[in-house]
């Protein structure tokens, strides 16, 4: 038993010592993803934003090129894609009035096409100057315009609503803005990034920088882009959001994860997306 | 507290095997049954309701090689002029999938499905004729256990 | 009633007399297997929907049993042939006794 825990013990410190190594290895192959034969097709790969400085090399790649042929055919086909069901939850709910002033989002935006472009811009500085992702927005006009609850941040009709409102922006490159006012949010991002975190002391560039194409178990490491968030995942057969996400990793390094909507993890997502400046947004995406 | 940490570790390290795993504490946690389940061979006879089950050609069954993850396999079967196929997971503690009875104004005898394995196993889709045949075919599924409980 | 439960099925509007035409059917649902158990270590009991009926104008297409193996949000893709304009009606059986129903029209030119 006592051996049992040191070689265990040793693995985890190990993998720390080995992780740092350059390790990353270009995925072999970038076929577009090809959707329902073709009524939308979205490239897999952009060139490398030039802000990173070659940390990723010439090219950044979405998440699908990681994956199983499966995983992958199942975002090609809009009916067998998983997400769609949330979809139409998320489309339902726009157009549904809700809390005291008996209104839906749609009694102000019209159809939801007209958030066309919204997420490629997510999180971004708001007019009194804070850092906001989409959700921040949505409870905004649940609280403030509606007099409805806010919903919670990972909450099923939050997923709804921002991948029924991604879906509008399907194909069109991530632009966020990294420079004036967002630049001090932008840079705490980067902090964070590089920052190892918990007993494996790993940080996201450990993995999804230099490693990534690199298997880590089973799994296959991407660059960690968020292009397609919020995703569909089969390993717990339902909707992720990013903050979600970024939990999940963190507490895989042991480590005590930040809030999700918290200033850090907004910091964060700014960061991670400008690593993705260029990739389309892919709306539903599925992932494994 | 050297070796308190060392304790959580190893908790810590069979917190992500577990997390990793399709169906969580599936393999290991199966319910108190009321009945005991009836196993895949059980499966295959009930369907095949005492005809001989061969295996051989006229059905075609395509599933993965290999599973990225076990909750949601894309599983394929073809058994032209078939009335009814079983399809069975060998090695989930419920080895049954689903039966398809095809009607009239089928198309024709072929489904696509998703299914749950709990581990690496063989699948089996069994189909009926209507001269009483019974015929099987098998495929090896390998389940891989993902890195990142995410 | 399991919570949004939705249908979906997606059929084509026309086809010629006779013709093969594929069918796609999801159903958001759960899917609680009965396998799995809750933070407290107590089962969480079986909740699938257990069962697929596809009819056109009356006659079967397809019958389908499903156990607790088959994924969350059941996916179903199949066939059927077309004598004539009508209706394709689709119901599922839930073990909490709901039964939830979608009806598709196709014209036969």
């Amino acid at each position: 038993m006592t051996k049992a825990i040191r070689s265990l013990g040793a693995l985890g410190i190990s993998l720390a010592l080995t992780l740092p190594a350059l390790a990353e290895t270009a995925p072999t192959e970038t076929p577009d993803i090809v959707i329902d034969g073709g009524a939308v097709t979205l490239p897999t790969f952009a060139d490398a934003p030039a802000h990173l400085e070659g940390a990723l090399g010439d090219k950044i790649y979405s998440g699908w090129v990681f994956r199983d042929a499966e995983t992958r055919a199942m975002q090609e086909d809009d009916f067998a894609n998983p997400s769609m069901a949330f979809v139409d939850q998320g489309i339902e709910a726009w157009n549904t009035v809700d809390g005291t002033e008996g209104k839906s989002c749609a009694s102000c935006h019209n159809e939801i096409e007209s958030m066309k472009g919204v997420r490629a811009v997510m999180p971004k500085v708001n007019a009194a100057g804070e850092l906001w992702s989409m959700e921040n927005y949505i409870n905004d006009c649940r609280t403030n315009r509606m007099g409805a609850e806010a919903w919670k941040w990972s909450s099923q009709p939050m997923e709804n609503m921002t991948l029924a409102i991604s879906l509008q922006s399907r194909g069109m490159p991530v632009d966020v803005a990294i420079d004036g006012p967002a630049k001090p949010f932008w840079e705490k991002g980067k902090e964070i990034y590089y920052t190892r975190y918990g007993q494996l002391e790993l940080s996201c560039a450990n993995c999804h920088q230099q490693n990534y194409g690199q298997m880590i178990r089973a799994d296959h490491l991407s660059q960690g882009q968020t292009n397609g968030f919020p995703v569909f995942r089969i390993n717990g057969a339902g909707t992720v959001s990013l903050h979600e996400r970024f939990s999940g990793c963190i507490r895989d390094t042991r480590a005590e994860p930040f809030e999700q909507g918290s200033q850090e993890f907004r910091d964060l997502e700014l960061y991670v997306a400008s690593r993705g400046n260029g990739l389309p947004v892919e709306g539903a995406s599925v992932r494994h | 507290m050297n070796s308190r940490r060392r304790t959580m570790l190893v908790a810590g390290a069979a917190g992500i095997a577990l997390a990793g795993l399709p169906l969580r504490v599936l393999a290991q946690a199966a319910a108190p049954a009321a009945q005991p389940e009836m196993t895949a061979d059980q499966w295959v006879a009930e369907f095949a309701g005492g005809a001989e089950v061969t295996d051989g050609d006229g059905v075609t069954l395509t599933a993965p090689e290999i599973a990225e993850n076990g909750n949601t396999v894309p599983i394929s079967v073809d058994a032209p002029g078939a009335t009814e196929i079983l399809l069975v997971a060998s090695g989930n503690p419920v080895p049954g999938v689903a039966k398809f009875t095809f009607g009239p104004l089928a198309g024709n005898q072929a489904v696509s499905t998703r299914v749950r394995l709990a581990k690496t196993q063989d699948v089996m889709a069994i189909a009926k004729f209507t001269d009483g045949k019974v015929v099987r075919a098998k495929s090896n599924v390998k389940v891989t256990i993902g890195g990142c409980g995410g | 009633m399991a919570d949004n439960v939705k249908p979906r099925v997606r059929v084509p509007k026309t086809a010629s007399k006779d013709e093969v035409i594929t069918i796609k059917t999801l159903i958001s649902h759960q899917m609680e297997s009965g396998q799995r158990k809750d933070k407290d270590g107590k089962v969480i009991p079986r909740s699938i929907i257990n069962r697929m009926t596809v009819e056109f104008n009356g006659q079967s297409v397809l019958d389908m049993t499903l156990e607790p193996a088959i994924s969350t949000n059941p996916y179903v893709e199949f066939q059927a042939k077309v004598p004539e304009s009508g209706e394709f009606k689709f119901t599922w059986y839930d073990d909490d006794g709901s039964v939830y129903e979608d009806v598709q029209k196709i014209e036969v030119a």
